[in-house]
């Protein structure tokens, strides 16, 4: 640290950087538990924790403040970035098809339409 | 899965007979990435880890071999930082939304599967789209039809009809921006003439 003011500075950002990952965590959490069905779930599960992933690997970024560390910090993120979308999609999409979601929940269901119309479409 | 599936990796099977150089040019982006990474990896970038990051990048392609990736040969890097730009906010915007849905008492949120009508017929961007969707918190892709270029997305939270435009909106902007960072002159133009289209 060159000196003090800005290494006091550059504390405090990690800091609120990981506190906001910490805390996207934790609602990625709750949403896990208090969201109704399969499908609402997997939003809680994939999605607060991509941003919360951000915040802490631009914390450990910062804090290290070499360009050693930032060579892992991206390919982490660019594959993380790459295979939670999988993941969320191989699971809505199996939840869906087992009819593992709750459907008064659904307000509309363009799917459900698409097949109905392939259904009746004479091949 | 469709009948025109099979077809188009047929297609793409034809195409990898042309001469061995134009083969290479096509491999190129995916080799220069997958060395990269192999240098990111170990951290140092000596002769030598260039020359084994190029064997195995060469290894990987030959062992797991997929249909080529193929490229529209345009690219934008302004229109990618754009794109990041715009993206990076939906993604902070989407995880205070689904964060304070996953903290609301009371009321449940009900929820919409909508089905968006892409411009692309390129599965690279089509596949962009869906990765970039999907990162957005609130939006998650349930069932993809490529040979119509359509997404059915799951979204959470959306219970009138102009929540459910606007989701369907947003994909169609992304599109946008993709194809303006690294899509073809002519889908571009396609998805330019959707869009003013639109706003009419």
């Amino acid at each position: 640290m060159p000196n003090t003011s800005s290494g006091d500075l550059v504390d405090w950002i990690v800091g609120l950087l990981l506190l906001a990952g910490a805390l996207l965590s934790v609602a990625a959490g709750v949403g896990l538990l208090r969201f109704p069905d399969a499908l609402s779930r997997m939003h809680a599960a994939t999605k607060p924790q991509i941003l919360g992933l951000i915040c802490v690997l631009a914390a450990v970024a910062l804090e290290q403040g070499n360009w050693q560390t930032l060579l892992i910090i991206i390919p982490t993120l660019i594959l993380q970035m790459i295979t939670s979308p999988m993941s969320a999609h191989m699971i809505g999409r199996a939840g869906y098809r087992t009819g593992n979601y709750r459907r008064d929940l659904i307000y509309r269901d363009e799917l459900e339409d698409d097949i109905e119309r392939a259904a009746h479409r004479p091949e | 899965m469709s009948p025109r599936g099979p077809v188009r990796f047929q297609q793409a099977k034809g195409e990898r007979k042309r001469g061995m150089g134009e083969q290479i040019l096509e491999q190129l982006p995916l080799l220069v990435a997958l060395v990269l990474l192999w240098l990111f990896l170990w951290g140092s970038f000596t002769v030598v880890d260039i020359l084994m990051g190029i064997f195995v990048a060469v290894l990987v392609t030959r062992v797991f071999e997929l249909p080529p990736v193929t490229l529209s040969g345009r690219f934008n890097p302004l229109w990618l930082i754009v794109f990041l730009v715009d993206f990076l906010w939906h993604v902070i915007l989407g995880s205070i939304q689904v964060a304070a849905l996953a903290f609301r008492f009371g009321r449940v949120a009900k929820s919409a599967v909508v089905e968006v009508n892409l411009e692309t017929r390129s599965d690279f961007v089509m596949t962009l789209v869906a990765i970039a969707t999907s990162l957005v918190p609130g939006s998650l892709i349930l069932e993809v039809d490529r040979d119509k270029s359509t997404l059915f997305l799951h979204v959470i939270d959306a219970d009138t009809p102009e929540k459910i435009e606007k989701a369907r909106g947003d994909v169609i902007l992304t599109e946008r921006r993709l194809l303006r960072a690294l899509g073809s002159r002519d889908e571009l133009d396609r998805s330019d003439a959707r869009c003013s289209a639109v706003k009419r």
